[in-house]
C-alpha cells in the first residue's frame, strides 16, 4: 500500500488540525461540556488527593474502584430498581427519575466505599505494619489494580451472569439528554445540569467535611504530621480507614454520574483513563489540596475540551497527559499548592 | 524463619551459592548454563512444553522481555527510578525499525532506490533504534528527572501512553491503527525450502523455527547487554546508582552528580528497551499501537519486582515467568475460564502478596561493598573462620 502523501510534512498536517476558530466559535458550549466532564473528575480526584496527603500514596487502584462504582450503579438499576437494558431512555418524569438515581447513586457509593476499605484493609495495612518502602505501596497499588480489573473481566461473568467480561454493559438510560436552556449560545442539557449540580453539592459536603468536622480536622492533624497526630489521641488507622471510605464514596458518585453521561462505557477497562486523569487533575490543583483537585477537575475537564476543538477529537487524550506533564515540569505543587495539612486550623 | 519465608524464597540459596564463586566458576557456570538455555527449544522437556502455542515462540518472546527487564533493571532497580512508561521506549525502538523498513511507511528506506538493502536493512536499523530510543531517553529524562519519585512514575506513565496515541493518532505516518507490515528481518540461511531465511516468518515447522531463530539471537543479544549492564555495575556509575537507589540526598552530600547519573541511568535503560522492540518489529515483522499498551509496562516491571530489583541475572528469571506462564496456560480451563487469560489477575496478585512478605523479590540483589569490595570480603570472611578455629 502507499500513501497518498508523500512528503511527511504534509502528512503531519492532515493527522493534527489546528483549528483555533473552532474553538473561538464553540467557546462556551466547549467550556460547558467541559465543566460536566470536569465535575466528574474532580470527584475522583478528590479520592487521589486525600490518600495522598494521609499517606504519602498515589493510589493507583482508585480508578478501580471509580470502576466498580460504575457496575454498582448498573446492578442497582439492573436487579434492584428492574430497568432491562435498552436502547431507549426511560422517561419517567422528573421526580421518579431522580429518585432512581438517587437509590443507585448510593448504591454505587456504597459499592465503592466497601472496595476502598476492603482495599486498604486488604493491601496497604499489611505494608504499614511491615513498614514497607514507598515504591513497594506503589507496585501493590498497581497490583491490586490489575486484581480488580480482570477479576471483573473474567471472574465476575462467571459469578453473575451477564456483568463484567471483555464487552462493555448493554446501556440502561434513565434520562433521555435534553436541551433545557441556552446560555451565551451554548445548550445546557439535563445531564450536564444533574452531574453539574450533583457534584457540586457533594463537593462543598466534602469540603464541609474536611474543613468543619471533628473527622475532617483528624484528616488534616494525620496529613501535617502523623505521629504528633498520634500522640495528640487521632488514632492514625482510623482516620485512613474513613479517607479511603470518603475517596471511594466520591468515587461511586462519580462513577453514577459518569453513567448517565455515558451509557455504553460500563467495562472492566473503563476506569483506567478517567482515573490517571483524575490523578492529574489533582496534581494540576496541587495534590493533597482539597479544594485544589476540585479546581484542578474543572480545569482539566475545560482544558481538554478545548485542545480537542483546536486538534481534533482523537488529540483529546493527548492533551491530558501534556497537560499533566508540563503542570509536573513548571510547577509540581499544582495551582494552589500541595499541603492538606497546613490549611487553617 | 517463618513459613512465608522459607515458602517464598526459593532463590536464596541459589543466590548464596552463586555469590561464594569466583568470577571464572561463574562465567563458567554461565557459559555452560546459557548454552542448555539455547538449546533447550530444540529439545524442549515434556514439562515445559507449551502444547497450544509454539515452543520457539514463546522462547523468543522471553529473550525480548529479559532483554526489557534488564533494562528496566538499570532505571528501577539499580537507580530506583520508577518508570511506568517504559513500553514507551519499546515502542520507540519497534516503530524506528518499522518506519524504515516497511512498505507501508512513508519513511521506507528499504528497496534498490532506498538507503538500505534488503539483506542488511533489519542488523543495520537495530544501532539505529537504540540511538534514537536513547535520544527519547534523554528527551524525557531532562525535564523530568528532577521531580520526586512517584511524580516521576506518573510522568512516565503519561509519556508511555502519549507514545502509543501517537502512534494510533498519526495515521499519516504510523499508518494507524492498522499498523505497519512487512518489516524488514535478517536474511540468514536461506534454501529451496526457505527462501526466506530462517528468520522469516514463514519457518514455522520443527523445533528450529522462526521462533527459535530469533530465540538464538535475542540471547547472544541478552548475554552482550548483561556483560556490558555488569560492567556498568562494577563501576563508579553503578556505585552511584545505588547510591541514589539508597538515599538520594545524601548521594548528593557526598558528591554525586545525582541528576547526571539518574539520566545516565535513564538513557541506558532507554536504548536497552529499543534493541528489544527492534527485535520484536524484525520478528513479528509487524508493528501496531496496541503493543505498546500501559499495561504492558506494568507486566514489564512486574517482571523485575518479581525476579528481584537490582540483580539482573534474577529479572531474567522474573521475565521467564512473566512469558511462560501464560503461554502454558493458553487452552488450559479451570472452572469454565480460560487460565491463559488470567494472566494479569496472578501477577497481580503475585504483586501484592510479594510486596507484602518478600519486598525485594524471589532473588533479591545482596548488599555489597561496592568500591575495594572483594578484599573487604575476603577479611569479613576470614574474620569469622578466625573466631570459629580458636
Amino acid at each position: 500500500m502507499i500513501h497518498e502523501c508523500f512528503d511527511q510534512y504534509a502528512c503531519l498536517a492532515a493527522d493534527i488540525s489546528f483549528n483555533l476558530e473552532g474553538l473561538r466559535h464553540g467557546f462556551w458550549q466547549l467550556t460547558i461540556d467541559g465543566l460536566s466532564w470536569g465535575a466528574i473528575y474532580a470527584l475522583v480526584a478528590v479520592g487521589y488527593t486525600l490518600v495522598f496527603g494521609v499517606l504519602r500514596l498515589i493510589n493507583f487502584a482508585h480508578s478501580e474502584i471509580f470502576m466498580l462504582g460504575m457496575f454498582g450503579a448498573y446492578f442497582c438499576l439492573d436487579m434492584i430498581l428492574g430497568f432491562t437494558p435498552s436502547g431507549n431512555a426511560y422517561n419517567k418524569g422528573i421526580a421518579l427519575t431522580v429518585l432512581y438515581l438517587g437509590i443507585a447513586m448510593l448504591f454505587a457509593m456504597l459499592v465503592s466505599g466497601t472496595a476502598a476499605v476492603g482495599l486498604e484493609f486488604i493491601a496497604y495495612r499489611p505494608l504499614r505494619r511491615r513498614h514497607a518502602r514507598s515504591l513497594a505501596f506503589l507496585i501493590t497499588a498497581i497490583g491490586m489494580s490489575f486484581v480488580l480489573q480482570e477479576f471483573v473481566h473474567f471472574v465476575l461473568p462467571k459469578l453473575l451472569k451477564g456483568y463484567g467480561g471483555s464487552n462493555a454493559q448493554q446501556p440502561i438510560i434513565l434520562v433521555q439528554p435534553k436541551t433545557q436552556f441556552t446560555i451565551f449560545g451554548a445548550t445546557v442539557s439535563n445531564v450536564t445540569l444533574v452531574v453539574v449540580a450533583s457534584a457540586l453539592v457533594l463537593a462543598v459536603l466534602t469540603d464541609l467535611a474536611i474543613n468543619r468536622t471533628k473527622f475532617g480536622r483528624g484528616i488534616r492533624a494525620v496529613a501535617q504530621d502523623p505521629n504528633t497526630a498520634t500522640l495528640m489521641g487521632v488514632s492514625r488507622e482510623r482516620i485512613i480507614m474513613l479517607t479511603f471510605l470518603l475517596g471511594g464514596l466520591l468515587a461511586g458518585a462519580a462513577a453514577l454520574l459518569y453513567t448517565l453521561k455515558v451509557p455504553q462505557g460500563i467495562i472492566y477497562s473503563g476506569g483506567f483513563l478517567l482515573g490517571i486523569k483524575a490523578f492529574s487533575a489533582a496534581v494540576l490543583g496541587g495534590i493533597g489540596n482539597l479544594r485544589g483537585a476540585l479546581l484542578g477537575g474543572l480545569l482539566l475537564g475545560i482544558m481538554e475540551n478545548y485542545g480537542q476543538a483546536v486538534f481534533g477529537t482523537q488529540w483529546r487524550d493527548v492533551v491530558a497527559f501534556v497537560l499533566l506533564v508540563l503542570v509536573l515540569l513548571f510547577r509540581p505543587s499544582g495551582i494552589l499548592g500541595e499541603s492538606l495539612g497546613k490549611a487553617r486550623v | 524463619m517463618s513459613w512465608t519465608e522459607r515458602l517464598l524464597a526459593p532463590g536464596d540459596a541459589l543466590r548464596q551459592w552463586w555469590d561464594g564463586l569466583s568470577r571464572v566458576q561463574k562465567w563458567g557456570f554461565g557459559v555452560v548454563g546459557f548454552g542448555l538455555l539455547a538449546l533447550l527449544p530444540l529439545f524442549p522437556p515434556p514439562f515445559l512444553n507449551t502444547p497450544n502455542i509454539s515452543f520457539g515462540g514463546t522462547m523468543a518472546q522471553f529473550a525480548m522481555v529479559a532483554i526489557i527487564a534488564i533494562g528496566l533493571n538499570v532505571v528501577v532497580g539499580q537507580a530506583g527510578l520508577l518508570d511506568l512508561g517504559y513500553v514507551g521506549f519499546y515502542a520507540v525502538g519497534a516503530y524506528t525499525v518499522a518506519l524504515l523498513t516497511s512498505p507501508s511507511s512513508p519513511l521506507n528506506k528499504v528497496g534498490p532506490t532506498g538507503f538500505f538493502s534488503e539483506d542488511w536493512a533489519w542488523l543495520s536499523c537495530v544501532p539505529l533504534a537504540m540511538a534514537f530510543t536513547a535520544l527519547a531517553g534523554l528527551i524525557l529524562g531532562t525535564p523530568t528527572l528532577r521531580l520526586r519519585g512517584d511524580y516521576l512514575a506518573i510522568v512516565t506513565l503519561g509519556f508511555g501512553e502519549i507514545i502509543r496515541l501517537l502512534a494510533d493518532n498519526l495515521a499519516g505516518i504510523t499508518n494507524g491503527p492498522r499498523g505497519l507490515p512487512g518489516v524488514e528481518y535478517p536474511r540468514l540461511g536461506e534454501s529451496e525450502r526457505l527462501p526466506d531465511g530462517v528468520f522469516s516468518s514463514g519457518n514455522t515447522t520443527g523445533d528450529a523455527n522462526y521462533g527459535t531463530w530469533w530465540f538464538w539471537l535475542g540471547i547472544i543479544l541478552m548475554v552482550i547487554i548483561l556483560l556490558l549492564v555488569g560492567n556498568l555495575e562494577r563501576s563508579r556509575v553503578g556505585r552511584a546508582w545505588v547510591a541514589i537507589r539508597e538515599d538520594e540526598d545524601a548521594a548528593e552530600v557526598l558528591g554525586v552528580n545525582t541528576f547526571r547519573f539518574k539520566l545516565w541511568a535513564f538513557v541506558i535503560g532507554a536504548a536497552i528497551g529499543g534493541l528489544s522492540g527492534a527485535l520484536y518489529a524484525g520478528q513479528v515483522q509487524f508493528v501496531a499501537p496496541p503493543t505498546f499498551n500501559i499495561i504492558n509496562s506494568m507486566l514489564f516491571l512486574c517482571a523485575v519486582v518479581l525476579g528481584g530489583q537490582g540483580n539482573k541475572l534474577g529479572v531474567i528469571v522474573g521475565a521467564f515467568i512473566i512469558v511462560y506462564l501464560p503461554n502454558r496456560l493458553i487452552g488450559v480451563e479451570f472452572l469454565g475460564i480460560n487460565m491463559g487469560d488470567l494472566k494479569y489477575l496472578f501477577f497481580g496478585m503475585a504483586l501484592v502478596v510479594l510486596m507484602i512478605f518478600r519486598p525485594q523479590g524471589m532473588f533479591p540483589a545482596r548488599q555489597q561493598l561496592l568500591a575495594y569490595g572483594k578484599a573487604a570480603r575476603e577479611m569479613l570472611r576470614r574474620a569469622p573462620e578466625k573466631e570459629a578455629a580458636a
